[in-house]
């Protein structure tokens, strides 16, 4: 919160590994072209297409891209949307860190991919908050102190979110359990299962 | 990454006209994305398959039948599957984490693959994933390895939760192709790795898994999976144990027990199963039943507690279940 801004930073370690990942997928996508009329056909595709053109709604709103199909959801968000409040933790659906929602249900970004979701609804951690008011969560996860580095924490407040609308927080035993997918190297789990506790009971 | 085109087919029709050479289908994609990006996999055509019709969990002529691209998650919720199966529903429930269990498929569990680190690192030498080119996890690190069902070449543990609830219950899955529809029990679905571990199972090429079927049984509304491992949670079993027990008068009219963590595909213990037929339910005759439960057992140099391990996993099963009224 207390970060600088993008901006200010002239070009910033992240622009500069977006355009560069940019350019990295396009090389790619162009080694791997049969022809292009097979990514003309593409869209919600019906031949085997090496480019796919997708339609997401992401944190309500509507964004169109055209991406290699082996793009994940993880990186188009990261890489082409900006939203880099997904985290890239294992990339190998072993930590939580890129939680979340598709539909309204929690996934692994990392083991989604981007071509399958035309259509589909995404939240991402910043589509939570409503302008400069957190969510219920990530108040809870303030006062509870549910973090440390913090880089596990979208994945794990993305978690959450889902966890409580599941109506799983019934208990601690149950929330360390529905939790359980949500990996933090610094050990902050008491603070973390207090702040899905507290943000449960206050529904 | 290698690159591989895409293709979203609308019904199962057109799936298999497009399935071929060098072709994967992809569903939940918690198998197949992770394999992919380790190069494990190199699928040149990825076959996105979660438009097709293969959803639903109904119980059709007694039998409870699911659709393949049922999510993990839903079917254990489901009051067709957590009531009259909670073995099912519990070895859903003990899998992977809730993330992975909204995402993952029936069809898709029933088909991943082992976490054996060498198969799952192409800088190793692995009969699964080469075949030919050697086995290092029989001399190396093999703590998580099976002992049962294991041959010179193959020593990986068959992965999935689910399916030893299902070789338990007698599953069968039903599955299509370009030359029309089939059913398998799920017992003989998957092979014993002997000198070919690459084959893990009965599907011909392009055949796809479309649903599967469990035949009716009172009795396994008291069943149970209890899953042994390092981890309370997100874990893969050391040791596991499916049991459903037919029990009147303080006796075991009827048992199924499979187990899983031990053996290179979902192994079915009929010896444990013949044992308990007619035995009090008492605690000394539960853990003569489950004496038999490593029977054959291969243990290798880091996995010689699992035997033991498994025997305890079955009667803390049998137990539990005994205990409820």
């Amino acid at each position: 919160m207390e970060q600088a801004s993008e901006p200010e930073r002239g070009v910033s370690r992240r622009g500069f590994l977006a355009t560069s990942a940019a350019a990295a997928a396009l090389a790619a996508g162009t080694a791997g072209a049969p022809s292009p009329a097979a990514a003309a056909t593409a869209g919600p595709a019906r031949a085997g297409a090496s480019v796919v053109r997708v339609t997401l709604r992401v944190n309500g709103r509507e964004r169109t891209l055209s991406l290699d199909p082996r793009v994940t959801l993880l990186d188009a968000l990261r890489e082409r949307l900006d939203l880099t409040g997904t985290k890239k933790g294992c990339d190998r659906g072993q930590c939580g860190a890129c939680t979340v929602h598709v539909e309204g249900r929690r996934v692994l970004s990392c083991l989604t991919l981007a071509a399958g979701l035309d259509g589909k609804a995404v939240t991402t951690v910043e589509g939570l908050a409503r302008g400069d008011e957190l969510h219920p969560v990530q108040r809870a996860f303030l006062e509870c102190d549910g973090l440390q580095c913090g880089f596990c924490t979208p994945g794990q407040i993305m978690s959450a979110v889902a966890l409580i609308r599941e109506g799983h927080a019934g208990s601690e035993e149950e929330i360390r359990e529905f939790m359980s997918g949500n990996i933090c190297r610094c050990g902050a789990y008491p603070g973390i299962v207090a702040a899905v506790k507290a943000a449960g009971e206050r529904g | 990454m290698r690159p591989y085109t895409y293709a979203a087919p609308g019904t199962v029709r057109e799936a298999l006209a497009l399935a071929g050479d060098g072709s994967a289908y992809l569903a939940g994609g918690t198998t197949l994305v992770d394999l992919v990006k380790l190069e494990v996999m190199t699928p040149e055509h990825v076959l996105d398959i979660t438009r097709l019709p293969l959803r639903g969990v109904a119980v059709r002529d007694g039998a409870l039948r699911i659709g393949a691209l049922e999510r993990m998650a839903d079917v254990a919720e489901h009051p067709l599957v957590a009531g009259p199966y909670p073995v099912l529903a519990e070895a859903l429930l003990r899998s992977a984490s809730p993330q992975i269990r909204n995402m993952a498929t029936i069809g898709g569990n029933l088909l991943q693959r082992t976490r054996c680190g060498y198969f799952r690192d192409t800088a190793s030498a692995c009969n699964k994933r080469v075949p030919g080119s050697g086995c290092p996890a029989l001399t190396g690190e093999n703590r998580m390895h099976a002992i049962l069902g294991t041959s010179d070449a193959c020593a990986a543990t068959h992965p999935s939760d689910l399916a030893v609830a299902l070789v338990a219950l007698d599953a069968s899955v039903h599955l299509a192709s370009r030359d029309g529809e089939r059913s398998v029990k799920l017992a003989d679905f998957y092979l014993l790795p002997g000198g070919t571990p690459e084959k893990e199972n009965a599907l011909r090429p392009g055949e796809l898994i479309t649903s599967v079927s469990v035949p009716a049984l009172a009795w396994a509304e008291r069943s149970t999976y209890v899953k042994v491992r390092d981890r309370s949670s997100y874990e893969f079993a050391l040791t596991s144990a499916a049991v459903a027990l037919d029990l009147r008068d303080g006796v075991v009219r009827a048992a199924r027990v499979a187990a899983g963590g031990v053996g290179t595909r979902p192994w079915r213990l009929p010896a444990v199963e013949a044992a308990l037929t007619g035995a009090p339910a008492r605690e000394d005759a539960f853990e003569a039943a489950a004496a038999k439960a490593a029977d054959g057992a291969r243990p290798l140099a880091h996995n010689a507690f699992k035997p033991e391990l498994l025997r305890r996993t079955v009667v803390r099963a049998l137990l539990e279940l005994a205990g409820r009224s």
